[in-house]
């Protein structure tokens, strides 16, 4: 187990200060990766969409989950029904998420068929490489729902009902109840899921690379971190030293973003 | 645990009350609401579904759509087992995903009893290499697994696919937590009857922790089912394919025919949305356990 993961970082570490290439052991060539990294326009527009990735979707995906648990958390008919089917899309392989929603999102697809019999023209979803982000963006979302309703749905059933009961007493409504009792709640839940959702917007790969192509879009504008990453190291004549220092930054910004979301909870707190 | 218990049926009760207590209305909107999610949640896979039933006579591009296929037919199945061995891929993908769920379950077990119960030199510091494990993204490691599957000679085959994901930290910590969850006595009793460790492994600590362990085999098969991006890595025969990456294979290469490429998703995604829908509790309890617990 330790062979299989603190191993490979280590080597990643050693590998990223050589000019290793997949069929040839590399020289030391010192920091030359890191340096050709700051140089590298690719790495900036992978760094760039990485980090607008995370900041569509962290915001999205810890209010609409919360919302959602509290919509199927009530004792109602139906709702373990409910709960299961807005589940599917997380059991649902992402290739196969991917591949849906690209046919949705086709020039001639279901959506742009719905938006033509609306009056609207049709809209290049796949085509444009900011609608393309922004849509990738929304079946990341979309998948993601249902496994953090069911983290909030744990954490829900821990609010006490008398507080909602007390708030109803003094007269509060619907909105104010939400503010001041379940938000304040669920609030580290809400930092987990924070988290959680950053680290796997950050390291986004499989939406991406299905909906843009391989090579990330026109022109490569919609390529993410990991998809330089394997475009850089794998295959035949992958350069694996300058790929190893993309993975270390990558580590780095990953750890960075976590501590960063667990910061902004403590001063919060105080 | 048993005064949650004891306040379950009153809390029900308070429910069903609150259940009638609410104005009509707003229980109408309510259920509005969850219909509305639920076309949207459900409502592609059922697109995809109905797509992959039309007869090439119909027009799949139509606006306004037809969401019903009218001249229903299976032809596309069939036609995506002609253009690419997709009943090969899934063999591939099931021989992944049930080795992923062996190792995973006899390595995490193994490893999680003797982190929670057997004494030996350097167990706390055992401890610390697991949590550390978990923090390193995959994707920033893949470079050198991606070296080490070529340095044995191991790349473009399925165990080079499996390798890597065998034994998964996040697994061997949910089941140290489970066997250290149970009571010390029963194992007393079975060591002074003089059971060995592995007697009271097999025969006392394994049966109880038998929930936690298909909380495990789940995501273990689920994780190696849906995985993507190592096999994409891994493998370049397509003789070697797994679902996933045949499925991207058919994408890429046959976009016009998006019949075929529905029908091959409705392929890749059944088995598991059956596997769900039977085994249900189980998916929603690993999901607590593993974010909370882990």
């Amino acid at each position: 187990m330790a062979a299989f993961s603190l191993y490979p970082f280590l080597s990643t570490v050693a590998h990223s200060f050589t000019d290793a290439r997949t069929l040839t052991a590399g020289r030391f060539v010192g920091g030359a990766n890191y340096q050709e990294l700051i140089h590298d326009a690719m790495f900036w527009t992978g760094l760039r969409n990485s980090l607008l990735y995370v900041l569509g979707v962290v915001p999205l995906l810890v209010m609409l989950p919360l919302l959602l648990a509290m919509l199927v958390q009530r004792h109602l008919p139906g709702m373990t029904f409910f709960r299961a089917a807005f589940y599917t899309p997380v059991v649902a392989s992402v290739v196969v998420v991917g591949l849906i929603w690209v046919w949705l999102l086709d020039d001639r697809g279901l959506i742009n068929a719905l938006l033509e019999g609306l009056g609207f023209g049709r809209v290049g979803f796949l085509s444009d490489p900011w609608l393309l982000l922004l849509s990738a963006m929304a079946v990341t979302v979309w998948k993601g729902l249902g496994y953090y309703m069911i983290i909030y749905l744990a954490a829900l059933a821990n609010v006490p009902r008398e507080l909602h009961e007390a708030c109803a007493v003094d007269g509060a409504g619907a909105v104010r109840r939400f503010l001041t009792v379940t938000v304040p709640a669920v609030r580290s839940t809400m930092v987990l899921v924070a988290a959680l959702s950053s680290v796997g917007a950050f390291k986004v790969f499989s939406e991406v690379y299905l909906m843009a192509g391989p090579t990330g879009g026109p022109g490569g504008e919609d390529t993410t971190l990991v998809m330089l990453v394997q475009q850089v190291g794998t295959g035949l004549s992958g350069r694996v030293g300058y790929a190893s220092a993309l993975s270390v930054v990558v580590f780095v910004l990953t750890l960075g973003l976590m501590l960063l979301v667990l910061r902004a909870h403590r001063t919060e707190d105080a | 645990m048993s005064a949650i218990v004891e306040r379950e049926p009153e809390r029900r009760a308070g429910w069903a009350r609150a259940g009638r207590r609410m104005p009509r209305w707003q229980l109408l909107l309510r259920y509005l609401l969850l219909l509305a999610v639920l076309a949207l949640t459900i409502g592609p896979f059922l697109w995809q579904l109905s797509t992959s039933l039309k007869g090439p006579g119909e027009d799949i591009y139509r606006s306004p759509p037809s969401l019903l296929p009218h001249q229903v037919t299976l032809d596309n199945y069939a036609g995506v087992a002609e253009t690419i061995p997709v009943w090969d891929f899934a063999l591939n993908s099931l021989k992944v995903a049930v080795t992923n769920v062996l190792t995973n379950c006899a390595g995490a077990a193994l490893a999680g009893y003797a982190l929670a119960r057997l004494r030996f030199p350097g167990r706390r510091s055992a401890l610390v290499v697991f949590v550390m494990a978990m923090l390193v993204p995959v994707e920033s490691i893949l470079i050198a697994q991606f070296v080490t599957m070529r340095e044995l000679q191991l790349n473009n085959t399925l165990l080079g696919v499996v390798l890597p994901g065998c034994i998964g930290a996040l697994n061997v910590l949910l089941m140290r937590n489970a066997f250290a969850a149970l009571p010390y006595e029963v194992e007393e009793a079975a060591y002074v009857d003089g059971a060995n460790a592995w007697q009271r492994f097999v025969r006392i600590a394994l049966p109880s922790v038998k929930g936690t362990l298909a909380v495990v085999a789940i995501f273990a098969f689920m994780g190696a089912w849906d995985d993507f991006l190592w096999p994409l890595i891994v493998l370049s025969d397509q003789s070697k394919f797994t679902l996933t990456i045949g499925l991207n294979f058919l994408h890429g290469t046959f976009a016009d025919n998006q019949r075929l490429v529905a029908a091959g998703t409705v392929i890749a995604v059944l088995p598991l949305l059956v596997l769900f829908a039977g085994l249900q509790r189980f998916f929603f309890r690993g999901v607590g356990e593993g974010a909370v617990k882990g």
